[in-house]
């Protein structure tokens, strides 16, 4: 096994600064470091190692423990050199007879009040207390409980009377993944401030003074799982003690090795140190050194890894012949030749294009690549489609068309210069938490944030950060308040004219200008359509275009819509028009959903595109892949998610290969979905776990863990990280081997070996990753496409010198009304998302401890509306459309405007999408999720369909025992 | 697909297109459809247009003559 070598990660004890040179001495040796960096760093960088043990890299310093304590010549006392920063000339020394005194009596004032159960103790091996006390040579501890007095420490809970310790607390395990210790702490506040500005939720404090000081979680009463925590473990991480340890490393002992490698979960794309004990993974740490997390995690990276060994896992092919038999265990012979001969004869049947794929954005780059190239090369069309259909398809083409290329503009580092953000449509702190906490730091530095979002999101205000404005528009009216924010910076006068002349199309310019001048476009005008007060959207457009480095934002919300096209055009011109492309700070980024989302559009997912967004219809591009791959390419676009199903129910589009995606509960109109599955002859669904989309297939293949290949996944930023392979696939092959051994059951005659090899085919095909491979990705850790001869060391930013397609484009965005109206029938509007602790259609995540926080889905309702219905917290309602029904608990909340209700689509059982409908935005077919007429009602219980639906399920998931 | 949905996806598409400047209007039509609908999405429009184009936008009838035929391969 070849590992990658981790690069230096000592902790350097302080953050590190940007400054002019400062030029010093400690012990003799001359360094020089950025003016601002603290001693300690500054010793650090040359090798030398002041004890510390309140002070880390990713915290300010603090200056409580004191055992960074050092000489300063023609200074007075013994500072502490985390506080200090370094001074042109200063002579510096950390080892003298009068430090090393200090910090060996600090040492032992620690230790009086510390167990010596080192031998037993979780964080053996790990404890930096531990560490310190060696490196100052401590060797007895005097100060001891007074004989007759009261006890004096907080870690015995009896003294030896048996009487009951008031200064001992029990431990909390209320957390599933770790757990809080309060005899081990020793109150050096790192867990505090890594909450309050690595994450930024200011759920810990120390709580009490002086010998009562402790550190709580919440308020009082709380314990760690009833605060405001969100089990980050950024805490955990900080912890140099015992005190706040992940329970994996209680229960298994410290890892011996660590592999660096990126996060499954989504479009952030964190990189983590897997840590292992042979090949069991005994915890996931995010890695300082990976350029999207910079060394910071969520509950669902850091904890929520346990499904790949969950029971559920299915590690044997199966297949029926048809979906009201049950299950069959095969050998993968068997599984692969029956695929291959039933999707050959559908072909044979019913033609050439009546069977395609769907790719997965969970899958890596490689895997999805080849996917697309099965359908091209193998089964001979164009009919793959992937999650981004029903997710960012519209960025694709918003962006492409005003742009000239879908990418995000920036990398997430921009954030830390950005000055005003607007988050529209997108709820990181829940959906991209890792980002969410980059940007609550730059927003606690004082940049300005506007929140356009139906629902009061945590943005709008938590600790220490509120939105200068939140635009809480109707859903569905994205576009006109878009449209709006345009029509106040153009008629005030407040665009960028120079920035437009120089790159922007003058000429559509002033058609656009004309156009959003328009007094129909005025937010007086629109705002009894939106729903947002004309002088609040005013002050934002103010704010937005003069507030300096203006960065915007968006997620789902803006996308998923009729109109979700047009609205990232309108984001669009919004950059355009304030002079906010290609520079740091600024940019149109959109946040993508799933881990490779990005990747799996890159790699040519899209029934128009080939690989590097190259439509089919080009003979040049695909000649480039008619002679790689030595077979004709069609040039007709294939059909997207919808217009499979459409086809499948009218018959024409018969087998489906489905790796890593659960249409039937992710993709909307439930009904409709389920209908058009049962109507093909062969459904091969390849996936960790008999998802819902499986209850319709004829052939399962077992897939693998992210934990379980080598690959790459490309995160919202365009970066391209490495995935590695910790452990051997548990069912028997990674996934990109199993859809080579199904391409050769066909006759394929693909003979990769090692997932590089695919890269390097991607890079021989495809101009933005001309310059990508392995050794690259080895050298530099990660790479952000367009990665070529042209950008040796990738593109951070787009556009910086000009756009892609040459002048950017501003496109006129009328607003239209979606078809999707309240009535008497439905008069509420449903809008849907996501929460922190679960992930997508949950399969992942409802298979971890993370279901403590979310263990169904719940109906956001205003407090009016249910009043109205008679509705009390924690009902039973049935939430209703024209689509169908289901039953769920209320919520009553005003986080929604009254008229508005909103769920999540996390569990199969309530599958919010049964409601959702089949309209779609007009340009990509992307569903419209985030706007549906409904009703609301009391319910006794599950609704007809939801029990119809169970028993299907439930019927559907057979599985005959194994033949002897 | 149903001819509902298809004849409201034809619709959304003519309705932006007819808000943006320009005389060129059915060729934008058309050259979005040719470019993302698959041929039988296609076929079908063509078959729909030819028997009245019920429902249809007059902007989809008028790009209908544009838009690519479906290029058959054994």
């Amino acid at each position: 096994m070849k590992d990658f070598i981790i690069p230096d990660d000592r902790d350097m004890g302080t953050p590190a600064k940007t400054g002019k040179p400062v030029t010093l001495t400690i012990d003799g040796f001359e360094v020089t470091v950025p003016e601002g960096t603290s001693v300690l760093r500054a010793a650090a960088e040359i090798g030398i190692q002041i004890p510390k043990l309140c002070a880390s890299d990713n915290l300010e310093a603090f200056g409580s423990c004191r055992l960074c304590a050092v000489e300063i010549e023609g200074r007075r006392g013994t500072p502490a050199s985390c506080t200090t920063p370094v001074l042109p000339g200063m002579v510096v020394d950390t080892n003298s007879a009068k430090v090393r005194k200090i910090r060996k009596g600090v040492m032992e004032l620690y230790i009086s009040d510390h167990p010596l159960d080192c031998l037993t103790c979780s964080a053996n091996g790990d404890c930096e207390l531990q560490d310190m006390a060696g490196a100052v040579g401590l060797r007895d501890v005097r100060y001891k409980a007074p004989e007759h007095g009261g006890m004096a420490n907080h870690f015995a809970a009896r003294n030896t009377s048996g009487e009951a310790n008031p200064e001992w607390l029990p431990k909390d395990d209320s957390n599933p993944y770790f757990s809080y210790d309060p005899s081990k702490c020793i109150v050096c506040n790192r867990c505090v401030r890594a909450c309050e500005e690595v994450q930024g939720t200011f759920a810990l404090t120390i709580a009490g003074r002086g010998f009562d000081s402790r550190v709580s979680a919440g308020g009082a009463g709380d314990d760690f799982l009833s605060s405001d925590c969100v089990s980050c473990g950024a805490c955990v991480q900080a912890c140099p003690t015992a005190t706040l340890q992940e329970k994996s490393i209680i229960e298994m002992g410290t890892p011996d090795r660590s592999v660096v490698t990126t996060c499954a979960y989504c479009g952030v794309g964190c990189s983590f140190k897997a840590e292992l004990q042979g090949d069991d993974l005994v915890r996931m740490v995010p890695y300082k050194h990976g350029k999207a997390n910079r060394g910071h995690s969520c509950v669902k990276g850091r904890f929520a890894y346990g499904y790949a060994n969950h029971r559920d896992r299915i590690l044997n092919p199966m297949i029926r012949d048809t979906i009201d038999q049950p299950w069959r265990e095969v050998s993968w012979d068997e599984a692969l030749s029956f695929a291959a001969n039933r999707l050959r004869g559908l072909q044979q049947t019913y033609g050439k294009k009546s069977i395609g794929v769907i790719t997965s954005s969970r899958c890596t780059n490689e895997e999805t690549y080849l996917v697309q190239k099965l359908t091209r090369a193998v089964f001979g069309n164009n009919n793959t489609d992937t999650c981004a259909r029903v997710c960012h398809s519209p960025t694709g083409y918003g962006l492409g068309q005003t742009f000239g290329t879908s990418a995000g503009t920036q990398d997430f580092d921009s954030v830390e210069q950005t000055d005003v953000v607007i988050v529209i449509g997108a709820n990181p702190t829940d959906g991209h938490p890792v980002f969410a906490s980059r940007l609550k730091k730059r927003l606690r530095a004082g940049a300005k944030l506007i929140v356009i979002d139906p629902r009061r999101i945590d943005l709008v205000k938590s600790a220490h950060i509120q939105a200068a404005h939140h635009l809480a528009l109707t859903p569905g009216t994205n576009v006109a308040v878009v449209t709006a924010l345009a029509h106040v910076i153009v008629t005030e006068g407040l665009m960028d004219e120079a920035f437009i002349r120089e790159r922007c199309d003058w000429d559509e310019f002033q058609v656009y200008a004309e156009f959003v001048s328009d007094a129909r476009h005025s937010p007086e005008a629109t705002q009894l359509l939106t729903g947002v007060p004309a002088g609040e959207l005013r002050a934002a457009a103010r704010t937005f275009a003069r507030g300096g480095n203006g960065a915007i934002y968006y997620g789902l919300g803006v996308t998923e819509h009729s109109q979700g096209s047009t609205t990232v055009m309108g984001i669009a011109n919004l950059a355009m028009l304030t002079g906010n492309i290609g520079r740091p700070g600024v940019g149109v980024n959109p946040l993508r959903g799933q881990n490779n989302v990005q990747g799996s559009c890159d790699m040519g997912s899209f029934p128009h595109e080939l690989p590097g967004y190259r439509h089919v219809k080009l003979s040049e591009a695909r000649e480039i892949f008619e002679t790689t791959w030595g077979v004709e390419i069609d040039p007709e676009p294939g059909l997207r998610i919808p217009n499979m199903l459409d086809a499948a129910v009218e018959g024409s589009f018969k087998g489906l290969y489905c790796q890593g995606e659960d249409i039937l509960q992710s993709d909307p109109d439930t009904k409709h979905v389920a209908a058009g599955l049962a109507a093909m002859d062969c459904v091969i669904v390849h996936d960790l776990f008999l998802n819902e989309t499986a209850n319709y297939a004829h052939v399962f293949l077992p897939g693998s863990t992210f934990l379980e290949k080598d690959g790459t996944f490309t995160n919202a930023e365009r970066r391209i990280n490495r995935v590695r392979r910790v452990m051997a696939p548990k069912n028997g092959y990674a996934d990109w081997e199993v859809t080579q051994l199904l391409a050769n059951a066909m006759g394929a005659g693909w003979a990769y070996t090692h997932p590089s090899q695919i890269m390097d085919e991607i890079a021989a095909t495809t101009p933005s990753f001309a310059g990508v491979d392995y050794a690259l990705l080895e050298e530099k850790g990660s790479v952000q496409w367009p990665c070529n001869q042209a950008h040796p060391d990738g593109t951070p930013l787009m556009h910086v010198d000009g756009f892609v397609r040459g002048k950017g484009r501003f496109i006129v965005t009328e607003y239209v009304a979606t078809d999707e109206k309240t009535g008497p029938r439905f008069p509420l509007l449903l809008t849907t998302g996501r929460i922190l602790s679960q992930y997508n259609v949950g399969a992942q995540t409802r298979r971890t401890d993370n279901v403590v926080w979310h263990e169904a889905d719940v109906l956001e309702i205003h407090p009016h509306d249910a009043e109205n219905r008679g509705l009390n917290d924690g009902d039973w309602v049935r939430l209703a459309s024209r689509s169908g029904e289901t039953t769920l608990r209320a919520k009553l909340t005003d986080r929604v405007s009254p008229g508005v209700v909103y769920t999540t689509f996390h569990h199969p059982d309530t599958q919010a999408n049964v409601i959702t409908t089949d309209y779609s935005d007009w340009a990509t077919n992307c569903p419209e999720y985030k706007v549906t007429a409904v009703q609301v009602s009391l319910s006794n219980g599950p609704t007809d369909w939801q029990e119809d639906y169970a028993a299907q399920a439930t019927r559907a998931r057979r599985i005959l025992p194994a033949a002897e | 697909m149903s001819p509902d949905k298809m004849i409201r996806m034809a619709n959304q598409i003519a309705t932006f297109f007819k808000t943006q400047p320009g005389e060129d209007a059915p060729a934008k039509v058309a050259a979005h459809i040719s470019d993302f609908w698959e041929p039988r999405m296609r076929a079908q429009l063509h078959d729909h247009v030819a028997t009245g184009g019920a429902g249809l936008d007059a902007l989809v009838i008028a790009a209908d003559a544009r838009i690519a035929r479906p290029r058959e391969r054994a």
